[in-house]
């Protein structure tokens, strides 16, 4: 079995976040990591590999499409027990949107070639659209499999708990097939040394557009579906009152508050 | 004029409230035009209810054959319906299955897609919340037919009758279509308060109630507000994960957030920063959450909340 995790470099959430002069994200100011949400994903994948019946005939590929520096993504996946890495990386990627990012990686999935299971985070923590899952389903014509909070699988068979909005729903697919999985699936690992070390010597291979057949005017800020025309940074919220609690005082003083803005 | 489609939320034809807030967006772009998909027998209901919003239009598919499967029906159905009505615009609520609806609905047209808007002027032309709503951003389709998911209470859903025809559409579904088959569904019991994303006021709880949610609830319906709670208190068992708040949970942005027992981390803060009042009740002066709040109560929730429960009832007299 052939799986795939698609894992994204996104800008440290705990920093401050800003947009550059042409209204793309500023992704160098702010220091990278492996989307946290991804890390569910290659928790997901490495245990669908440890609980296959024959785990040493399972592949673990963890792709990225991202800058030079997301290859930190991949070797911390590489870290986590992934067993190999690609990256594509291409300057005319900058500024893609989920259209061009699911094709970029549609692609990259298709070289890769005999791939059974895509297994996704259900969000990226910075653009947060939670669409690429099911771009990817769509472009590669497999069912999709999406915002598991629990991950069955027995052979190729796979069978997921998905949380509604209205309902909890049961969803059962065969491979191939894309997988997205929340943060309810359970706690992602940390890399031990020894994996740490192991993963120096996994192959990590770089693809350009060229290598994946794709334009390099397909995708980019130029061939976006989309154009930011301005952004603006929220005023920030001014200085609340505070008060302490003594013997109900922070009661009344709170109900006060509430009946000043009209709320009862 | 040319016509904006707007896929009906429902529940067995009982329409949710964001649709009719999508109708009225759609007044402003053009003519709207419902998509129900749903039971046959319950068409009847949705269609006099999105009429009273203003649906010109409403394309009926039954569902009989859609719904045993996960989203790629429903984005195989907009896009045959799309390619009749050659409409100017898709709006489609921002929920997950929404979203997603529209992900693969921008594949097939090769259209451009924008999420979770919370605005949509003519253009169209959309306002975004991003980086935790430190930054409000506009937006515009620039390839095919906008599609554009837009989150609950991005406008006061206004009444205008609208002619409400219905037009009956039967959709071919692909094999592919057929493939992530939905074996069990359980629906949420109903809680009878207001549905968390659409509230005007919520009121959550986290570790610091202990797992006692009476206060936070006592407090939610005396003000006739949703229930939320953070991760915490999720993960400890309290509350389904349906009433998560945060980067992982539902994104709100009420009139009024209480956040009661809650410490305010980053993830918490992402689901809840863009609310327009915030109160925090927490025992910790120092606790993040403070930094955010119009008002905040340095005390402890399980007497601070009963007792404001107590002042709200009796000035409601
Ligand atoms: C990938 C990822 C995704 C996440 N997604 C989410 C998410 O969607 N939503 C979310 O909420 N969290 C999320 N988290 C978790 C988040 O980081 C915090 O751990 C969580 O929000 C903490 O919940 P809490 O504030 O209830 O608990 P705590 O941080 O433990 O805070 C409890 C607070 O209660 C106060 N308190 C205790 N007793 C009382 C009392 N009697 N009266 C008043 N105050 C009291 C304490 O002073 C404290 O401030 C996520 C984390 C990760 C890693």
């Amino acid at each position: 079995m052939n799986i795939v995790v698609c894992v994204k470099y996104v800008p440290d959430a705990t920093a401050d976040q800003k947009f550059e002069s042409d209204n793309t994200v500023d992704r160098v100011a702010v220091p990278g990591l492996l989307s946290e949400l991804d890390e569910y994903a290659v928790e997901q994948a490495l245990q669908l590999k440890e609980k296959s019946e024959d785990p040493e005939s399972v592949s673990v590929t963890a792709l990225s499409v991202g800058p030079e520096a997301a290859a930190d993504a991949i070797r911390k996946a590489l870290q986590m027990g992934a067993d190999k890495g690609v990256h594509v990386v291409d300057d005319a990627i900058a500024g893609s949107d989920a259209l061009a990012t699911s094709k970029v990686l549609a692609e990259a999935i298709k070289k890769i070639g005999g791939v059974d299971v895509v297994v996704c985070g259900m969000a990226s923590t910075d653009g947060g659209m939670s669409v690429v899952p099911a771009m990817l389903a769509e472009r590669l014509d497999l069912p999709q499999l999406t915002f598991a909070s629990v991950l069955g699988a027995r052979g190729g068979d796979f069978r997921i708990q998905r949380d509604g909005d209205v309902a909890t729903e049961r969803i059962a697919a065969s491979a191939p097939l894309v997988l997205s999985v929340t943060d309810q699936t359970g706690e992602a690992r940390y890399p031990s040394f020894k994996l740490i070390m192991a993963a120096k010597k996994k192959p990590l291979d770089t693809w350009s557009l060229g290598d994946l057949g794709v334009d390099a005017s397909e995708v980019g800020l130029s061939a976006a579906w989309t154009v930011v025309e301005n952004t603006e940074a929220r005023p920030p919220r001014t200085a609340g009152e505070i008060v302490t609690d003594e013997d109900g005082s922070g009661a009344k003083a709170l109900a006060d508050f509430l009946a000043s803005k009209k709320f009862i | 004029m040319s016509e904006i489609l707007v896929l009906v939320d429902h529940v067995d034809g009982a329409v949710k409230k964001p649709t009719f807030e999508l109708l009225t967006i759609a007044k402003r772009l053009g003519e709207p035009s419902a998509v129900f998909i749903g039971v046959a027998d319950a068409s009847a209901a949705a269609v006099e209810s999105v009429k009273k919003f203003g649906a010109e239009k409403v394309y009926v598919v039954d569902d009989a054959e859609i719904k045993g499967y996960l989203v790629a029906p429903k984005a195989e159905a907009l896009q045959q319906i799309a390619a009749q009505a050659n409409p100017d615009a898709i709006l489609i609520t921002s929920t997950a299955e929404g979203k997603e609806i529209a992900g693969r609905l921008a594949v097939k047209l090769d259209s451009g897609l924008i999420t979770d808007a919370v605005d949509v002027q003519e253009g169209p032309v959309t306002t975004q919340s991003v980086f935790a709503g430190s930054y409000t951003v506009q937006a515009k389709v620039t390839k095919g037919t906008p599609i554009i998911t837009v989150k609950p209470n991005a406008a006061a859903p206004e009444e205008s009758a609208g002619a409400g025809a219905v037009e009956n559409v039967a959709v071919t579904l692909s094999e592919s279509a057929k493939k992530a088959q939905i074996v069990k569904s359980e629906p949420r019991a109903a809680s009878g308060r207001p549905e968390l994303t659409e509230a005007a006021i919520v009121v959550s709880g986290g570790r610091g109630t202990g797992g006692n949610f009476e206060p936070v609830e006592n407090l939610a319906d005396a003000l006739g507000a949703a229930v939320g709670a953070s991760r915490a208190a999720v993960d400890s068992g309290w509350k389904p994960h349906a009433f998560q708040i945060g980067q992982t949970g539902k994104v709100v942005s009420p009139q009024l957030y209480i956040a009661a027992g809650i410490s305010g981390a980053i993830q918490h803060r992402a689901g809840m920063q863009t609310s327009k009042t915030i109160i925090a009740v927490n025992k910790d002066e120092e606790a993040p959450i403070f930094e955010l709040v119009d008002f905040g109560v340095v005390g402890d929730l399980h007497s601070v909340l009963p007792a404001v429960t107590a002042e709200i009832n009796q000035r409601k007299g």
